[in-house]
């Protein structure tokens, strides 16, 4: 039995869409179309395909991709929970399939109409009488009902704990426009902001102004992962899997943990962590870059904390000064991130991360060894880390 | 990296609610009663499990369960999609999981109150344009809005290319609820039918009467899978996972596979029948007893055929006489089955799957029983286990 | 006084189908009048229900050409039970196999629903069941 995957799988090929404000067609045209992409970029046959994997909010049944695909068989499909913390668990699953022999390439994708679209909202009612509908039920009646609102309640206190201002804030939101300004498939391409700029943009919920949040977004994207051996043969650059996990902790909520002793850090992101190391025999000093899940500004100094780069409570120091950046310490969100790029639920972080590793970014940091690719906020979550091929 | 799971995991705890009409309590507190059940069946502590896996169906998150039950930290959560096909999924969930390194001991549930609460046979509701609801979209208005409809269209064509007749959907209905009967869990305990019952009911959908249909019901069902090396410490003999798989296959849908050249087989269940077959090693012939998926009386002729019993096309031969019974070849769904212990998405079956390697099941067959196939939802993304001494 | 508002107990409907990108043009042409089946402009295959990519070449071309309407029954249920508001029960409910070698489900009306056999040629008659729903139900053919 193993007891690790460390070095099982490789993710081999990716795929997207433009990411827009309205993609003129179906979730299942988009979802097809960057599953095409990267069945192509991966060199493989598309009846090579024998596990797919989404997230149980998507929309786009395997089934429904299969037909598309012309597949005979699948061997294995499953659904991740919890949304934007999902991203990575779609890693996850397709490692654990593969390494136990369940089946050979699984196709990962996630694609949605989240701008045009009729999105299912998170505070949704009707239907059954779900927990997820009683979880809601606390916090509706108040008018507390957005993801903004969950988020700016976390980083009230944390700013309060720690003395955080605003300034790591725009630091934060101005390095990943930086990045999305040179991305010709970001949803901000080319329309750089300032320091003024953010400042003066209004507040969303406070302390959260305009530029902290992403933007909701059309499009897709896509991957295909096998064996580190069959990956060989294939035509780029293989990313490996170091270390990939899953976490949800003690009294988890969905965007509302807030009965915990302290809501400063959050602790699946800490259980992630530990595991994606354990697994990988790495460390935080081993990590060259980063794609933090970053549908929100503040959200990013959460995770540098839980993933070891500084210590609690003094990530809005250490993103002080440019370390974010290109030339900093941890090249973070290369493609622009869910602010600027376009927020994809996190999958786009999977094909940046990727990218980076093949060296292929729009914006690629000077050294690749290691990439860490983190998973939403304030929900279970996972991430990963990516290797060179040895 | 494995080339087989066989043999690496094993279910060392399972745990049920009762199964009734009207639970009276949430979803949440049956999947909290049956997981502590499951967990103190294994001999084991909520902190020592760090996986939970469900159903997509399920309103019941993962996180709600390990909170209520008291488990700290979970490493691996998942949901399998498409109801009925789900329920064996899981078990390749928490097999993958514990083999691969990623979770020690993974618990599945499912808790329903699918009699009292929402109900399947009020048909399909509709929602946002996923790929699924457009699927329904082609039904609905037709009034084809229910499984029993659906599974009625496979049926009427499987009768008539077999030559099969109700005959054979009788002899299922009857030993299921003879096997109820004894069964201080089963809905239907101490009510057993006689063929003329079964053949004086009403029909539901036609060629499908009363008796051919499952009952809903509430309650929860859940199980504990843990390696194979950890299992021999605790107090159950081990249910070994022999193998573990799931199958889609082409022009699949969800119940409604009505455009396929043929629609009297399911390829999905011959592939998860192939592959059950390659991990374990084992045959048709390897197999003492089995709990088959049977929400519906036809749809276990689809699956005695894929999975190698008889040929296509003479499973409505080969079930009569007593096959299914408790000395036939094959006793199937001693605890009453879907049809008349109670409907808890088959994961009640898994419990009996397993009672029957311990030897524990109300109605445990006199001969040895080495191996038991378990299996999933018919017309659909399916599932299914080998589990074995 | 306060004003009220009185409105008639609607009569039941029956379900709608969800119409988004993949089918509109389909229900289009219903809504005119006409039974289309979706062709692959890059091979030709054809295919019901309606849906974005061709599983044959994977092309996003597609159009919709005018069916015969003409079909046998490829199976059927006749349903009893649960009775739904909007359905009138037995309820006939068929695959019908189309001469051009498509399937599709609907409703087998204008005949008794303990009439219908498998094999039975049918053609379409495209009705509206209510103020706002036109479906393409199927007649017995002779």
């Amino acid at each position: 039995m193993p007891t690790s995957i460390k070095d099982e799988c490789a993710i081999v090929g990716i795929g997207q869409t433009e990411f827009s404000k309205f993609s003129g067609r179906s979730e299942l045209q988009v979802t097809l179309e960057c599953v095409e992409a990267a069945i192509a970029d991966a060199g493989i046959e598309r009846s090579d395909i024998d596990g797919m994997v989404t997230l149980s909010i998507d929309g786009s049944d395997e089934i429904a991709v299969m037909r598309g695909l012309g597949s005979q068989e699948l061997k294995f499909f499953s659904r991740v929970p919890h949304g934007i913390g999902g991203a990575m668990s779609l890693v996850h699953q397709a490692v654990m399939a593969i390494s136990s022999g369940m089946c050979k390439t699984v196709l990962g994708y996630r694609a949605l109409n989240g701008c045009s679209g009729n999105q299912p909202k998170a505070s949704a009612v009707g239907g059954p009488l779900s927990t997820d509908q009683v979880h809601w039920g606390w916090y509706n009646p108040y008018g507390f009902s957005d993801p903004t609102s969950w988020v700016a309640m976390f980083t009230q206190r944390y700013m309060h704990e720690y003395g955080a201002t605003a300034e790591s804030l725009a630091e934060i939101a101005l390095t990943m426009r930086k990045h999305a300004v040179n991305n010709p498939n970001a949803m901000f391409y080319d329309k750089p902001i300032t320091s003024e700029d953010y400042f003066n943009s209004p507040f969303i919920a406070e302390p959260l102004r305009f530029y902290d949040c992403c933007m909701e977004a059309d499009g897709g994207a896509a991957f295909v992962i096998t064996s580190t051996e069959r990956a060989k043969d294939l035509p780029h650059a293989p990313a490996v899997v170091r270390g990939v996990a899953q976490g949800a902790a003690a009294d988890q909520e969905v965007m509302t943990s807030f009965y915990r002793d302290s809501i400063t850090h959050l602790p699946e992101y800490d259980l992630v962590a530990k595991q994606c190391y354990e697994q990988s025999g790495l460390s935080a000093d081993d990590i060259d870059a980063a794609v933090l899940y970053d549908a929100f500004t503040s959200i990013v100094l959460y995770q540098l904390e839980s993933f070891g780069f500084c210590k609690r409570g003094e990530a809005h120091d250490f993103v002080k000064g440019g370390t974010l950046g290109l030339d900093g310490r941890l090249p973070c969100n290369t493609n622009g991130g869910q602010l600027s790029e376009a927020h994809l639920q996190g999958i786009n972080g999977i094909t940046e991360a990727v990218r980076i590793i093949r060296g292929t970014s729009v914006n690629q940091p000077k050294k690749n060894d290691h990439v860490l690719a983190t998973s939403g906020f304030g929900v279970p979550s996972s991430a990963m880390i990516l290797g060179q091929s040895r | 990296m494995l080339t087989s799971i066989k043999d690496e995991c094993a279910i060392v705890g399972i745990g049920m609610t009762e199964i009734s009409k009207n639970s009276g309590r949430s979803e949440l507190q049956l999947a909290a009663e049956c997981v502590s059940a499951a967990i103190k069946d294994a001999g084991l502590k909520p902190h020592d499990i760090d996986g939970l896996t469900g159903f997509t169906l399920d309103h019941v998150d993962e996180i709600e369960v390990a909170r209520t039950v008291g488990i700290p930290e979970l490493k691996m959560m998942s949901r399998m999609p498409h109801g009925g096909g789900a329920p064996m999924s899981l078990v390749q969930q928490a097999v993958m999981a514990v083999s691969t390194g990623m979770c020690k001991a993974v618990v599945g549930y499912r808790a329903m109150n699918g009699r009292s609460g929402a109900r399947y046979s009020e048909g399909v509701a509709d929602g946002p344009e996923t790929t699924d609801a457009i699927s329904w979209g082609w039904y609905m208005p037709y009034g084809l809005l229910t499984p029993a409809c659906w599974v009625a269209m496979h049926t009427q064509r499987y009768m008539h290319e077999y030559g099969a007749t109700d005959e054979a959907l009788a002899e299922i209905a009857v030993a299921q609820r003879d096997f109820a009967s004894r069964n201080p869990n089963a809905l239907f305990y101490g009510r057993p039918i006689t063929m003329d019952d079964y053949y004086n009911a009403p029909y539901i959908v036609e060629p499908l009467k009363l008796y051919d249909c499952c009952i809903e019901t509430d309650g929860g069902a859940a199980f504990v899978i843990t390696s194979a090396e950890r299992a021999k410490d605790l107090p159950h003999t081990p249910a070994m996972v022999r193998s573990a798989a799931q199958g889609a296959a082409f022009d699949q849908e969800v119940m409604t596979s009505f455009y396929r050249d043929c629609i009297t087989t399911l390829p999905e269940y011959d592939l998860v029948a192939k592959q059950c077959y390659e991990q374990s090693g084992l045959g048709p012939d390897d197999l003492d007893a089995a709990i088959i998926y049977d929400a519906f009386t036809p749809i276990v002729l689809f699956q005695l055929e894929s999975f190698g019993f008889c040929k296509h096309g003479e499973g409505h031969e080969w079930v009569k006489g007593g096959t299914l019974g408790p000395d036939g070849r094959l006793p199937t769904n001693t605890h009453g089955g879907l049809l008349s212990e109670g409907y808890i998405h088959g994961i009640n079956g898994l419990a009996e799957g397993v009672r029957l390697i311990r030897g524990t099941s109300v109605n445990q067959p006199k001969k040895n029983i080495e191996n038991v196939l378990v299996t999933s939802g018919a017309s659909m993304p399916t599932s299914a286990i080998i589990i074995g001494k | 006084m306060s004003a009220k508002t009185e409105t008639a107990p609607s009569a039941p409907q029956r379900m709608r189908p969800v119409v988004g990108h993949d089918n509109r043009e389909w229900w289009d042409h219903i809504n005119e009048g006409q039974l289309t089946i979706q062709k692959c402009k890059e091979c030709g295959t054809l295919r019901h229900p309606p849906r974005p990519m061709c599983w044959k070449c994977q092309s996003l071309e597609a159009e919709h050409m005018p069916a015969s309407g003409k079909g046998i029954v490829y199976s059927f249920v006749v349903i009893h039970k649960p009775v739904i508001p909007g359905y009138e029960y037995p309820l006939a409910v068929a695959v019908v196999e189309l001469e051009e070698g498509t399937r599709i489900v609907s409703n087998v009306v204008g005949i008794e629903a303990g009439d219908v056999k498998i094999g039975m040629p049918v053609k379409v008659s495209i009705e509206a069941v209510d103020e706002t729903l036109t479906l393409p139900l199927f007649r017995p053919a002779s």
